[in-house]
């Protein structure tokens, strides 16, 4: 059996690896990319806490995290779509205004 | 057994991790995402959360990824981010800072790691997390699928071209 805390190390890992993954890329897609990878990891965090308390609800919670994922990759896309249509480059050095 | 089985995935998942962020490649990117996000989703098997592993599978490795590829084939023209980094100074700031992050994280976490042990861990299949589901979170249940609708119908808003 492998200790809950080893899983939560590699969820911390793994956070990191998407904090600076946002702060590096001039993608966007790529960054948002790494903000499912953060919410991943943290969402591993919340499983492997569950189950060391011995209780259900952090997996319900991950649940919900997963449909709010969901929701916002869907609507991220298409903002980001829709500013590739005025702009025609994607790049988020560039972007530092919604309305143009 | 189960610390191979561990290491070998946990393995996988990071290095999968900085293949995202370090290959110049969006598609690269999403592939490596895509091997990230099964990683993850064996070790929630390996958690005892069966249902999670397969909402996993569905939900991020099915559907967001598929969206997100689609988005890099549309949007992409060939290489992207070219031309001269502006602030390069500023990016290579990152590794220091998210290492510090980390130390910081695990520091937290591990280093208060004295909580006692709850009872043996409850199983994750889909009848128990479903049960839980529909009794003390179903209200955030219901207001998930308005949070779903209202998402759709901005998106049909947003990605709609403008008549003239």
């Amino acid at each position: 059996m492998v200790p809950e805390s080893y899983y939560v190390v590699l969820s911390a890992i793994l956070f990191s690896i998407g904090v600076v993954g946002v702060v590096i890329r001039r993608n966007p897609l790529v960054i948002f990319m790494s903000i499912e990878l953060m919410l991943n990891a943290s969402n591993l965090a919340l499983v492997a806490f569950g189950q060391r308390f011995g209780n259900l609800d952090g997996q319900a919670v991950v649940f919900f995290v997963m449909a709010v994922a969901a929701a916002e990759v869907a609507v991220g896309l298409a903002i980001i779509v829709t500013i590739f249509r005025v702009r025609r480059r994607l790049s988020v050095d560039d972007l530092s205004v919604m309305r143009w | 057994m189960a610390h191979v089985a561990f290491f070998t995935i946990a393995a996988i998942a990071v290095a999968s991790a900085l293949g995202l962020i370090l290959r110049p490649n969006a598609i690269h990117g999403a592939l490596f995402l895509v091997v990230n996000l099964g990683s993850v989703a064996a070790l929630y098997l390996m958690l005892g959360a069966e249902f999670l592993a397969a909402a996993q599978v569905i939900v991020y490795a099915g559907a967001i990824m598929v969206l997100f590829v689609f988005a890099i084939m549309v949007l992409i023209p060939g290489k992207e981010e070219s031309g001269p980094d502006t602030h390069r100074g500023a990016r290579l700031l990152a590794a220091p800072v998210g290492g510090l992050l980390l130390l910081l994280l695990i520091f937290v976490v591990v280093g208060r790691w004295s909580v006692p042990r709850g009872p043996e861990g409850p199983s994750g299949s889909a009848g128990a997390v479903g049960r839980l589901l529909f009794t003390s979170y179903l209200f955030p249940f219901e207001l998930t699928s308005v949070l779903l609708l209202a998402a759709m119908v901005g998106v049909l808003l947003l990605a709609r071209r403008r008549a003239g």
